[in-house]
């Protein structure tokens, strides 16, 4: 890591420098209205090396999986192929035009028909909309379409959604988006949702549920078919958020269990880069009752020829155009490299590391649920006295390892959510393992070493309280 | 598979070490009868296959870097300098997780830290977020702040020359909810005339959706007086050179900020930009970066004001947004930092000069018309054939005139929506203006 | 933990406090320990009416975020308008000047229901 502190460009800025040289003007110029135009524009000055080195350093503070192993819990922190790097700049996808018409641009509609099409499949849904942004995208997409099918079917007064209370909190947050209520059930004693509760909540006022499997705790809710035909016989539909589908894609298509409506998070999955928090793609899949009400439009097979549709009673568009398509590239080839086959070994081997890692650090970092997980766990950091899960975290970055999710999901206190991924060899996961054990060994016998930790960043920890007190949100010179 | 490193030997070990005998144990929890399904997906392929598909698929689009293009609407085509792409393409940018760990993060923590203050500058507000879905939901969201902002207020004034697209987008995500979302033809003034105590809301487009500039002094002091927020929805470009929506009084400003260093993509990954005055700031959606010190004084920044964020609050969050457009707001950072306050307003200067020789020389041309008014780099030109075919026949000779407008509005099929930016070569403008008089004699 | 013995609690946290034909009402020391770093507070309007056991405000730390609710029914007269710049005054102050609002309420004898203050610590002590 670069330690060496960085200015910011304001300093590095000096009058009259421009980083780029631009053509000069070749047509007669137009007189401009010159009450209408700024006083001044404060950006800053520099050359163009002065901003390669800037970003260069910069990027030198960061972890990335490039350069880390990142045990990020619910994140799926995967390899992120460099072929989808290659595959997305193409010309002929970055320099053409969501408008050019469709006989224009056959090659984007028939690789969006192409995706839309494997995603399906993967899911067992019949189809699918490409055009939500983000998982939280995905998941407001779902909603809106769970209360459009209760409005056409004369259920208008169905408006309330259970979320349990193991949920990501962009599922509570999108009910409400939606104009939906949110009524919340507790898990049981195995993480699981809790039936009774479940049954308890179901009354004319149901529209649907929003349930994560496998769930963020880690492993799969043996129940779900039983708790899809809860719900759907008190008149609600099931929204699956696919948030943990590396878990699962090619070893069960969730349609099959009662799921009405899904996303999968292509940047977690299908090995999309998270770019330093997107982009993302929510992709939503649909069974039959609800496939005419998906956003859109979506590629569709018309003759001979690709053609972008809204569906028959489509909620409608949830951004302008088609989605983040420089990302939908990175997905399909990512697909097409591993193919129906390799989906399958990918879910096999990241419920192996995840086990494997378990059953190495369970004894020392307690699981509070401590069921065969799936392709991620949840232990516990706070064994001795004194140290809590952030000092866990935090004394990981020393020994280089990106720390894994800590404090989520709510419902395990001091959570450490280890999510291995299938990319990560065996030596990588044992040198984890390794220093997680260490670690606990310098929790009881010198906990100063966490509670200082880390110590080798460009900045310790960082006083959160005063900048939440009195925000400083830009540069002030 | 290069994806994936276990070794049969690597298994075998590790599944002694789990105590199972096979990985398929490890799935005994899922259903039998649904386990390992035949998902009819083809086998997978080599890199050198998979490449050879997708290049031919990627050659079947029509591009920007071999055509005349004046193709706009709300996706356009700008010059990106070679910087940017290679910065944000480095491995410690492109594959890092949302800065949850600062001490880990500073790099992007930074680099969001300079959008937020160079954004702010541009648009003239006193805070701007780590970005949105494209410029259509990050006002969707403004337009939902100022709703939640005053539980009697339904009414939102929109201009009627909104980008169509966006409208949509704003029907879909107020479906659920009792709002009244009512247009307004002609300028903003002509808007103040709806103001009623129940107005949440005066959005106005800088430019609109026909590249018109209206005249918004004095709009904000009226929306103001009758109670309400005056949301400006902005072209980045333009604000190079024009006054920004904030000296303007806005309270809350949008943009669509592709334009600046991102490629048209075919219409995403964009970046929905959104700034908002300094009363505003725990009210708006979004990630926000703070500076602040650690133990030692040295400077560093945070995620901050995380308790308006969904994974606070939960179904009491001001939004449900999680991941953003975090690599495409860093694209636009190293593209505001190269171009800096005289390259941009160079620029605009550009698009500007060159717009308006494209009017007037298509307006020479007989039976076509520029429509009137002050325009930045887009303006609507009336033609005496249907806009459609013109533009088919030209698209056919390697230019692409503009956008047809019947393609949004059945009734306008001799109108054409042109776009004019830096890009365009006076030889290229004369070759659109030539094309376009021999395909319309 | 301090305890103002001359409040009544509500178990959701809040104290109140006559002050003359008004109540005062903040939060207990109990629960601006639990909370840590107060970093913002959002109060209502004045003039405000709002029914017993109704969220009024927020309170905000750095990763959580906490309705206040009334203890009583009533309408808001003042806020304490020094908890902009200072916050951490609840943390500091939470019976004295890390008050929140004051309101009248709309029925005074409602005060007689609330916890006393040995009830309260109580309460607090189970958690």
């Amino acid at each position: 890591m670069n330690l060496q502190p960085e200015l910011l460009v304001y300093e590095l800025s000096s009058p009259g420098r421009v980083g780029v040289a631009l053509p000069d003007c070749d047509v007669p110029v137009t007189a401009l209205p010159t009450a209408l135009l700024r006083a001044e524009l404060k950006l800053p000055e520099l050359d163009e090396l002065t901003v390669v080195r800037h970003f260069t350093r910069l990027s030198q503070k960061n972890f990335s999986i490039d350069t880390q192993y990142y045990p990020l819990g619910s994140c799926t922190m995967k390899y992120n192929p460099k072929v989808n790097e290659v595959a997305a700049s193409l010309p002929g996808w970055r320099s053409t035009h969501p408008l050019v018409g469709a006989e224009f641009s056959q090659g984007a509609i028939e690789l969006m028909y192409r995706l839309q099409d494997s995603l399906n499949k993967i899911g067992g849904f019949v189809a699918g909309s490409l055009q939500p942004a983000a998982g939280a995208h995905g998941e407001l997409a779902g909603v809106l379409m769970i209360r459009a099918v209760q409005v056409a079917r004369g259920q208008a007064q169905r408006t309330t959604m259970i979320v349990p209370d193991s949920a990501h909190g962009t599922n509570p947050a999108t009910c409400t988006m939606a104009g939906m209520k949110v009524v919340t059930i507790a898990s049981d004693s195995d993480g699981a949702i809790d039936l009774t509760a479940l049954k308890a909540a179901c009354n004319d006022s149901l529209a649907g549920i929003m349930i994560t499997n496998p769930s963020t705790i880690g492993v799969f809710e043996r129940n779900m078919k039983q708790i899809a035909d809860i719900v759907h016989a008190a008149g609600g539909l099931v929204y699956g958020d696919g948030a943990n589908m590396n878990a699962i894609a090619g070893i069960l298509r969730p349609a099959e269990l009662g799921i009405d409506v899904m996303h999968y998070n292509l940047h977690k999955t299908f090995s999309t880069p998270h770019g330093g928090g997107g982009p993302g793609v929510g992709y939503v899949g649909a069974a039959p009752s609800l496939a005419d009400f998906l956003p859109g439009p979506i590629a569709v097979k018309d003759g001979n020829k690709f053609v972008m549709r809204q569906p028959a009673k489509s909620i409608g568009r949830l951004k302008a155009f088609y989605g983040n398509f420089g990302v939908l590239v990175r997905a399909y080839t990512y697909i097409r490299m591993l193919g129906g086959d390799g989906l399958r070994k990918m879910a096999e081997n990241a419920v192996l590391n995840a086990n494997y890692l378990k059953a190495r650090l369970e004894k020392v970092y307690p699981v509070k649920y401590p069921r065969r997980c799936m392709h991620e766990f949840v232990a516990m950091g706070n064994f001795v006295d004194g140290i809590h899960t952030l000092d866990i975290a935090k004394r990981l970055i020393d020994y280089g390892f990106h720390p894994p999710t800590i404090y989520f999901p709510l419902i395990v206190p001091e959570a450490l959510m280890i999510e291995p991924t299938e990319t990560e060899n065996k030596e990588t996961l044992d040198a984890f393992v390794e220093v997680m054990l260490k670690i606990a060994e310098e929790a009881r016998a010198n906990p100063e070493l966490l509670h200082d930790a880390p110590h080798h960043t460009p900045v310790g920890r960082l006083d959160e309280v005063s900048a939440a007190r009195n925000p400083v949100l830009c540069y002030r010179g | 598979m290069p994806f994936i490193a276990n070794t049969d030997a690597d298994r075998k070990a590790m599944l002694d070490t789990i105590g199972v005998k096979s990985v398929d144990e490890l799935f005994s929890d899922i259903p039998a009868v649904n386990r390992f399904p035949q998902l009819g997906l083809d086998k997978g392929l080599s890199e050198l296959e998979v490449m050879r598909e997708i290049e031919s698929l990627a050659a079947r689009n029509l591009s920007a870097n071999n055509t005349a293009w004046f193709l706009g609407a709300g996706a356009y085509n700008h010059f990106i300098p070679a910087a940017v792409a290679a910065l944000a393409s480095r491995g410690e940018f492109l594959t890092a997780y949302t800065p949850y760990q600062p001490e880990v993060s500073q790099g992007t923590l930074q680099a969001i830290f300079e959008y937020q203050s160079m954004a702010g500058q541009l648009l003239g507000m006193d805070a701007v977020n780590a970005s949105h879905y494209d410029g259509s939901t990050a006002l969707a969201e403004a337009i939902l702040m100022a709703y939640n902002l005053s539980a009697d207020r339904h009414r939102i004034l929109l201009p009627a020359a909104l980008h169509p697209e966006y409208k949509e987008v704003l029907r879909t995500y107020f479906e659920a909810f009792e709002v009244e979302l009512v247009e307004y033809g002609g300028t903003p003034k002509d808007g103040l005339k709806l103001l009623d105590d129940k107005t949440a809301c005066l959005v106005a487009a800088y430019p609109d959706f026909e590249g018109r500039i209206h005249e918004l002094s004095g709009v904000a002091d009226a929306v103001h007086a009758a109670g309400g927020l005056f949301i400006v929805h902005a072209d980045p470009i333009m604000l190079g050179l024009f006054k920004s929506p904030g000296e303007l009084g806005a309270d809350i400003v949008t943009a669509e900020g592709q334009a600046l260093g991102n490629a048209m993509n075919y219409g995403g990954p964009f970046l929905g930009m959104m700034g908002v005055t300094q009363k505003l700031v725990r009210k708006m959606p979004g990630r926000l970066v703070g500076q602040t010190v650690d133990g030692q004084g040295r400077r560093g920044f945070v995620l901050t004001l995380s308790a308006r964020e969904q994974h606070i609050r939960r179904e009491k969050a001001v939004s449900n947004i999680c991941s953003n457009q975090g690599l495409v707001m860093l694209m636009t950072t190293i593209y505001l930092e190269l171009l800096g306050k005289n390259g941009l307003k160079q620029v605009a200067e550009l698009c500007w000069h060159k717009a308006h020789y494209a009017a007037k020389e298509l307006g020479k041309i007989p039976g076509c018309k520029v429509a009137d008014g002050l325009f930045f780099k887009e303006f609507v030109v009336q033609t005496p054939r249907p806009a459609a075919e013109i533009a088919e026949q030209l698209e056919r000779r390697g230019i692409v005139p503009g956008l047809p407008l019947v393609r949004y509005y059945k009734e306008r099929s001799h109108e054409l929506l042109v776009c004019v930016t830096e890009m365009a070569t006076k030889a290229q403008i004369d070759l659109l203006a030539s094309a376009l008089k021999e395909v319309t004699a | 933990m301090n305890i103002d013995k001359n409040a009544r609690y509500a178990a959701s946290h809040e104290y109140a406090l006559k002050a003359g034909d008004v109540f005062v009402v903040g939060i207990s020391d109990h629960a601006q320990s639990a909370l840590g770093d107060i970093v913002f507070v959002e109060l209502p309007a004045v003039g405000k009416t709002f029914k017993q056991g109704e969220a009024f405000g927020v309170i905000e730390s750095v990763k959580a975020a906490s309705d206040v609710y009334l203890p009583m029914a009533g309408t808001i007269t003042e806020v304490n308008g020094n908890l902009e710049a200072d916050p951490a005054l609840v943390n500091r102050e939470p019976h004295g000047g890390g008050w929140l609002i004051k309101f009248k309420a709309a029925n005074p004898a409602d005060f007689n229901a609330l916890l006393d203050a040995a009830a309260y610590e109580t309460e607090a002590a189970k958690e």
